[in-house]
C-alpha cells in the first residue's frame, strides 16, 4: 500500500529511489566527492556511503555555503542524489539543485517534510517525490 | 507564497538592467520562495564563495553571467580562489584546476568585483558597519560579519551571493531580521584548563562544541577568557560554522549585540542551556587531532581563516631562533601581504623557512609540497576539514606548539 505525505517544495521535481538516510547533516562541501557521490567526511556517521542516484534523506544541511557549488557538480556530472527530503529549509542545499536545473536541465527535486512523518520517512527503503500539483512524498 | 516585488525587482526582472541582472533575479525569487521570504531588501556589499573552483560547475555559472554583460551593484569581495595568481609555481595540481581555477577568478574581476581573494574580507579595508544589510557567503565569514561586526546577513551558498551582487537585493528572511538574531541557547563556560596560556584553544573548543550541539540555533556565551581578542572569535566562528552551521553566535560583553544576556536573548529566556567545564574543553580540542604527541608531521599549516597582521605580530618573535625541519605554511591575504613587505616581515619569513600562501589556502587546493604524513595546525576549521578534503592526518595545537613542533619535526607540546 502507498501513503502519500504531503510535504514543500523547495525544488521542483520528481524522483524514485532507494533512500540514503543520514543520521546526522552532512556538509557537501569537504563531505561530498563530486567525482564519485561517496561521503568523505571522516567524522560523518555514514563515511563511504554512496549518495548516487538515491534520494538522500537528511534532518539539515550544515557547513559551508560551497556546498551549493559541489551539490550541482555532482549533479551535472550525474554521481548526486535523484531527490532530497529535508525536514529544516537550507539555503545551501535548495541552491545547488536549483543550479543544476537551471544550467544544466539536471532534475533534483528538494522537498521539506513535517517533523510528524519523519519516522515513518526515514525508515523506508525508498521514497517516491512528487511536486507536480501538491508537493507529496509517496512511500 | 507570493513574494512581494519593488519597482526595482519588476525592473531586474524585465530585462530592463540586462540579461544578467535578469537571470540572478529570475533564480533569487525562486529561492525566495524556497527560503519562506516575503520581500527583498537592499543590500550594502556582498562577499562571493564561487571563486573557488569547485568542477565545470563553478566556470559555467559565471561565464554564463559575463556572457549576458553581468555587473555587480555593490561592493563585492571575493573569497579565496583555487590558484595563489602571486606566486604560481606554488601549485601542483592538475592543469583542469590549474586553468579553470585562474580563468574563474579572472572571470568574476570581469564582473566587477574585488578581486579580495580572502575567506577574511572582514579584515579588510571592506568591512561592513554595524546593522548593514549584505549578502556574504563562505561560512567563517558570515559568522563574523554578523557576530562580531554585527552586520546582518544569512548563510548565503555560492551561485545566491552573486546573484544578490548582481542585482543589489537579498530575500528579506533569517538573520537579516532583527527578532531572528535573539539567542536561543545559552551557552556557560564554567571553567577553563589552566594550563591553557592563550584564548585561541578555548575559542576553537567552544566553537567546536557549539557547532555541533547549537546547529543553525544562535547560541549566546558566556565565560570566554577575557583576554578574548578578534581574531580568537574568528576561530571560534569559524570552527562553530563547520562543525555546524552556525551564522550567529553572542559572546556576552565582547560582541555588539550582546552587552548583557539578557540583550543576547533579547529578554526571552534560553531554549537550553549548555555548560561546558575545562574537561569538556580539553576533550573537545584533544579529538581535533587524528594523531597522537610524537607523530613525525611534514608540514605545519597557518591562517585558516587567513592570518590577519596581529596574528603575524604573535608568530614574528616565535620564528626567531632555529629554523623548521619541515614545511611550514602561512595562508594570507594579498593586503595583508603588502603590509608584511613594507615591514620587511616578509623577508624574515622566507628566512625563516615559512611560504606564505596568498589568495588561495592549504587546503582547498593543492599547494602542499608533501602530504605523505602528518599536518599540524592552529585552525579548528583546517582540523576539522582537511583529513576528508586533502587525506591527511591532522594534529591540532596552539601556534606555539606548532612553531615548535615544525622544529622538532613531530607534534610536540609546550
Amino acid at each position: 500500500m502507498t501513503v502519500r505525505l504531503r510535504a514543500t517544495t523547495l525544488v521542483a521535481g520528481s524522483a524514485a529511489a532507494e533512500t540514503l538516510v543520514l543520521s546526522e547533516p552532512l556538509s557537501f562541501w569537504g563531505g561530498l566527492d563530486s567525482a564519485s557521490g561517496r561521503i568523505i567526511d571522516q567524522w560523518h556517521p555514514q563515511k563511504n556511503a554512496v549518495m548516487s542516484g538515491r534520494i538522500l534523506v537528511m534532518r539539515a544541511g550544515r557547513g559551508s555555503s560551497s556546498g551549493s557549488s559541489v551539490l550541482a557538480e555532482a549533479l551535472r556530472r550525474g554521481t548526486g542524489p535523484a531527490g532530497i527530503v529535508l525536514l529544516a529549509r537550507d539555503a545551501i542545499v535548495t541552491v545547488g539543485a536549483m543550479v543544476a536545473a537551471e544550467l544544466y536541465g539536471k532534475s533534483c527535486p528538494v522537498v521539506l517534510a513535517s517533523e510528524a512523518d519523519w519516522m515513518a520517512i526515514t525508515g523506508a527503503g525508498s521514497l517516491a517525490i512528487d511536486t507536480q500539483d501538491e508537493a507529496a512524498i509517496e512511500i | 507564497m507570493s513574494i512581494a516585488l519593488s519597482s526595482v525587482d519588476e525592473s531586474l526582472l524585465s530585462g530592463e538592467q540586462g540579461g544578467a541582472a535578469a537571470f540572478a533575479m529570475r533564480l533569487l525569487v525562486r529561492f525566495a520562495e524556497a527560503v519562506g521570504a516575503e520581500r527583498f531588501v537592499d543590500i550594502e556589499a556582498a562577499h562571493i564563495d564561487g571563486c573557488l573552483y569547485l568542477g565545470q560547475v563553478s566556470l559555467d555559472f559565471v561565464e554564463h553571467l559575463v556572457s549576458l554583460g553581468g555587473r555587480v551593484r555593490v561592493p563585492t569581495t571575493l573569497n579565496v580562489g583555487s590558484v595563489d595568481l602571486i606566486h604560481p609555481e606554488l601549485f601542483h595540481g592538475s592543469d583542469e584546476v590549474s586553468h579553470g581555477g585562474a580563468r574563474l577568478m579572472r572571470a568574476h574581476e570581469e564582473l566587477g568585483c574585488v578581486p579580495t581573494f580572502t575567506c577574511a574580507p572582514y579584515q579588510t579595508i571592506f568591512r561592513p558597519r554595524f546593522g548593514a544589510q549584505i549578502a556574504w557567503a563562505e561560512s567563517n565569514a558570515i559568522v563574523f560579519a554578523n557576530s562580531v561586526l554585527g552586520a546582518r546577513t544569512n548563510r548565503y551558498g555560492d551561485f545566491i551571493d552573486l546573484c544578490c551582487a548582481l542585482t543589489g537585493r537579498a530575500p528579506y528572511y533569517g538573520l537579516h531580521i532583527g527578532e531572528n538574531r535573539r539567542a536561543r541557547i545559552l551557552v556557560e563556560v564554567e571553567s577553563l584548563p589552566e594550563e591553557w596560556a592563550e584564548a585561541g584553544l578555548a575559542c576553537v573548543a567552544v566553537g567546536h562544541a557549539i557547532g555541533r550541539r547549537c546547529g543553525d540555533r544562535v547560541p549566546a556565551i558566556t565565560g570566554l577568557p577575557v583576554s578574548t581578542n578578534e581574531d580568537d572569535l574568528k576561530a571560534l566562528g569559524a570552527v562553530a560554522a563547520s562543525a555546524g552551521a552556525v551564522a550567529l553566535f553572542h559572546a556576552v560583553g565582547l560582541t555588539p549585540e550582546a552587552p548583557t544576556i539578557e540583550a543576547a536573548l533579547q529578554g526571552r529566556a534560553p531554549e537550553e542551556v549548555i555548560r561546558l567545564r575545562a574537561a569538556d574543553l580539553r576533550e573537545t580540542v584533544h579529538k581535533l587531532s587524528t594523531v597522537p604527541d610524537g607523530t613525525p608531521l611534514t608540514a605545519v599549516s597557518l591562517g585558516t581563516p587567513h592570518f590577519s597582521l596581529s596574528e603575524f605580530g604573535r608568530l614574528m618573535p616565535l620564528i626567531d631562533g632555529s629554523r623548521p625541519v619541515i614545511d611550514v605554511y602561512v595562508n594570507t591575504h594579498r593586503a595583508v601581504l603588502d603590509e608584511l613587505q613594507r615591514r620587511g616581515w616578509e623577508e624574515r619569513l622566507r628566512e625563516a623557512g615559512v611560504t606564505l600562501v596568498i589568495d588561495t589556502c592549504t587546503y582547498v587546493t593543492a599547494v602542499m609540497r608533501d602530504l605523505s604524513g602528518a599536518v599540524m595546525t592552529n585552525s579548528g576549521k583546517w582540523a576539522y576539514y582537511a583529513p576528508g578534503n586533502i587525506g591527511v592526518d591532522v594534529a591540532f595545537g596552539s601556534l606555539a606548539d606548532c612553531v615548535a613542533s615544525a622544529r622538532a619535526g613531530k607534534v610536540v607540546r609546550l
